[in-house]
């Protein structure tokens, strides 16, 4: 009988036997970055284990080293909250001086990047490190309860941004932490998505390939962050992409007038230019990402919040040049 | 052949980690250190020293980078003075608790606010309870020989301790004297090729560093940390000799002057001892009987060569550039607690003094004389004393 090849390496690096939730979108997300790391060591370098590991405190850290265990396959070096990127600075720099081949991978949250790590990652990007950096986007600090972050969106509750009488929850659209990071001009940025494995495998190997630093932002969900079941981690991350909430694309070297951007699936209408996308108009409206998560459950009492929300993502859109039309949903 | 030039303890700072060969060194500029990563970028630019050399964009960054280096398995070091290793403080603890044999030059240098930029200590004394060994130098020659035992020390298997080595912002850093440079030769012998067994980055044997410890573990990795400050005590010596064997020049944890005999001996640290053993020196010929004595080893602290001090003298007078607020200077309450249980000791008087870059003279010394002679002589007296204050200004 035929054996199927599988799609991805059966070696693993992120060890069953962590602690995190049943249906973290995050553990899998690690999962498949080392994964995919790994591939991409043995095709460039002839060894899939030529890669260290620098991660920032958060909740993919508590999990996965709880001494005397460690989930990790990979020599891992956990130091601090904000430091990841300036910790894989280090090991990098000792890596060339004692000429071991290989890549590093910074591994943060988003508070740990877009927040707290901020400094250390735009210092290692600009200094051009040979280190991926991966950004977990669980969409606020999970690992402390749930407080909001930069990139926490819009209308969304945390145990810092409450709905109120007063409050919509959180008042502020989410950090454009992927152009920030492309803003370094590095030779490869991505955003990506749990929901599509294969296409984030595929831009960690890209990114791990590269020569100097690489910075991918994956969406993942946080099960009791997020106040949705577990089972449907991988529904609700789809429904971000095919709703117009989370976008995804690359930019290479800073190149802000190629961005690539993707179809992103779920029935929408995509107009190209010269294979450009330029206009996106979105089959599925919001609500069917938004109504699956406890944390929006409040917009739905105050629909004027959704649409502000909409008017967010099309301006958001239009900073990566695409048009879009978000539709409302059906009366 | 060893070879002298005339030099700033920037400088000496900079040739010690030049002729200990780092793999890595990262660094942020900050008066009054900036010389020492300045030189040093010359040394890698000019090949002279075969290192990276990151120019981070914090000194947050710069110690994380130097962990990050260390836990990979390579000798490092950096520079630093006051707020940079104010916020390198996090870190600090991070290093020592992962047992990472990383050397920090300090240029010691008051704290905001106000603002200021000229000497005291008050930085690397807010630092004693990380972990790290701290060195004290009085001159140029002693920052670069500290240094060099810095890493000795740090990096032998029974300690695995970062280590800083201070030396006073201006005073030294930016004075000009005579150093000697020594072999590289000898200081290879001396210092070895760094090859850690507990800590590196290895792909073909991966580990894990820097795990979450639960209450079960760890008060025995902070206990580790104790153990190894105290296994230091007796390496210290050891590379003490060693170092003396090989250079010819003799260090100690606590370095006695003229205290034979001595009624008060005066204790304090780095530059101001060259001062203070003139100051002896002035009042032995006045047939006054006193005596000096430096605190080259601050962490760990002497506590067994302070109580051999004690034995000879009746009151021991501190001069201190720090201060604990409402306890007073950081020795103070070291002396306190090393004497604390004996059963004869001697009077403590303690001594805040130019703090701030302020300059120390004989007429304050002379101030504080005559408060440590009230001690003497069974007087009441403060124990604690700001000597130089401007009281018109109060």
């Amino acid at each position: 009988m035929a054996v199927r090849k599988p799609p991805i390496t059966t070696r693993e690096y992120w060890a069953p036997g962590h602690a995190a939730c049943a249906g973290c979108g995050c553990a899998a997300a690690l999962r498949l970055a080392t994964k995919a790391f790994s591939e991409a060591m043995e095709e460039k370098y002839g060894d899939p284990n030529a890669f260290a590991i620098a991660q920032a405190t958060g909740c993919m850290e508590v999990v996965s080293a709880v001494f005397p265990y460690t989930a990790w396959k990979a020599p891992w070096i956990h130091v601090a909250f904000e430091n990841a990127a300036a910790v894989a600075s280090g090991v990098e720099a000792a890596w060339k001086k004692v000429g071991r081949k290989g890549k590093i991978l910074a591994i943060g949250g988003d508070g740990g990047t877009a927040d707290i790590g901020m400094q250390a990652l735009s210092g290692m990007l600009e200094r051009w490190h040979n280190v991926v950096y991966l950004m977990y986007d669980n969409e606020a600090y999970m690992n402390t309860g749930i407080q909001r972050s930069s990139s926490t969106p819009y209308g969304a509750w945390t145990t810092t941004s409450p709905p109120g009488k007063l409050s919509i929850g959180e008042d502020k659209p989410k950090k454009w932490v992927a152009l920030i990071a492309a803003a370094h001009q590095i030779p490869y940025v991505a955003t990506a998505s749990v929901a599509n494995p294969y296409d984030f495998i595929k831009k960690m190997k890209k990114a791990a390939k590269v020569d100097g630093p690489a910075f991918v932002q994956v969406q993942c969900t946080c099960v009791p962050g997020w106040r949705a079941p577990p089972e449907k981690s991988i529904e609700i991350t789809r429904l971000a992409i095919e709703t117009g909430v989370w976008p995804l694309f690359e930019i290479e070297n800073g190149d802000f007038h190629n961005i690539k951007i993707q179809a992103p699936g779920g029935g929408a209408k995509v107009k190209r230019e010269g294979g450009r996308i330029v206009a996106i108009e979105f089959k599925k409206p919001i609500e069917e990402y938004l109504k699956l998560q406890g944390r929006f459950k409040h917009l739905f009492k105050q629909p004027e919040a959704i649409d502000i929300m909409r008017e967010q993502i099309k301006a958001m859109w239009k900073v990566l040049g695409v048009d879009v039309i978000l539709p409302k949903p059906e009366e | 052949m060893p070879i002298r030039k005339v030099m700033k303890a920037n400088e000496a700072a900079a040739w010690a980690a030049k002729l200990a060969k780092p793999k890595v060194i990262a660094a942020f500029p900050i008066t009054p250190s900036t010389l020492v990563p300045e030189k040093i970028s010359e040394f890698v630019a000019d090949g002279e020293l075969d290192a990276e050399f990151i120019k981070v964009e914090s000194e947050h960054s710069a110690i994380s980078a130097c962990v990050g280096a260390s836990a990979a398995g390579v000798r490092t070091f950096t520079a630093t003075a006051s707020q940079g290793l104010a916020l390198m403080h996090e870190i600090l603890f991070i290093a020592a608790g992962m047992r990472l044999p990383i050397v920090i030059a300090v240029g010691n240098r008051a704290l905001s606010a106000p603002i200021n930029i000229w000497n005291d200590w008050q930085d690397t004394i807010s630092e004693r309870d990380t972990g790290w060994l701290q060195f004290y130098a009085e001159n140029n020659q002693e920052a670069l020989d500290l240094i060099l035992i810095a890493f000795k020390v740090a990096e032998d298997e029974r300690v695995l301790l970062p280590a800083m080595v201070g030396f006073d912002a201006f005073i030294l850093t930016h004075t000009v004297e005579p150093v000697e440079i020594p072999d590289q030769e000898l200081v290879d012998e001396f210092l070895g090729e760094y090859m850690p067994k507990h800590a590196y980055l290895d792909p073909a044997k991966p580990i894990t560093q820097g795990a979450l410890g639960f209450p079960a573990h760890y008060m025995e990795a902070r206990y580790g940390v104790w153990e190894a400050n105290e296994n230091a005590k007796k390496v210290i010596d050891e590379v003490f000799a060693e170092f003396e064997k090989k250079f010819g020049r003799k260090y100690q944890k606590i370095e006695e002057y003229r205290t034979e005999d001595a009624d008060i001996i005066f204790v304090t640290m780095g530059s101001l001892a060259g001062t203070l053993k003139e100051y002896v020196d002035m009042l032995r010929e006045k047939g006054v009987k006193v005596g000096a004595a430096k605190i080259t080893v601050y962490r760990p602290f002497p506590t067994e060569e302070v109580r051999e001090l004690a034995k000879k003298t009746k009151v021991l007078a501190l001069l201190e550039k720090n201060v604990t607020f409402s306890v007073g200077g950081a020795l103070f309450q070291d002396f306190s607690r090393a004497l604390v249980n004996e059963s004869e000791k001697p009077k403590i008087v303690d001594f805040i003094l130019g703090l701030g870059g302020r300059d120390v003279t004989f007429k304050d010394l002379d101030e504080a004389l005559a408060i440590a002679q009230k001690a003497l002589t069974g007087e009441e007296f403060e124990e604690v004393n700001w000597i130089g204050l401007r009281k018109e200004i109060l």
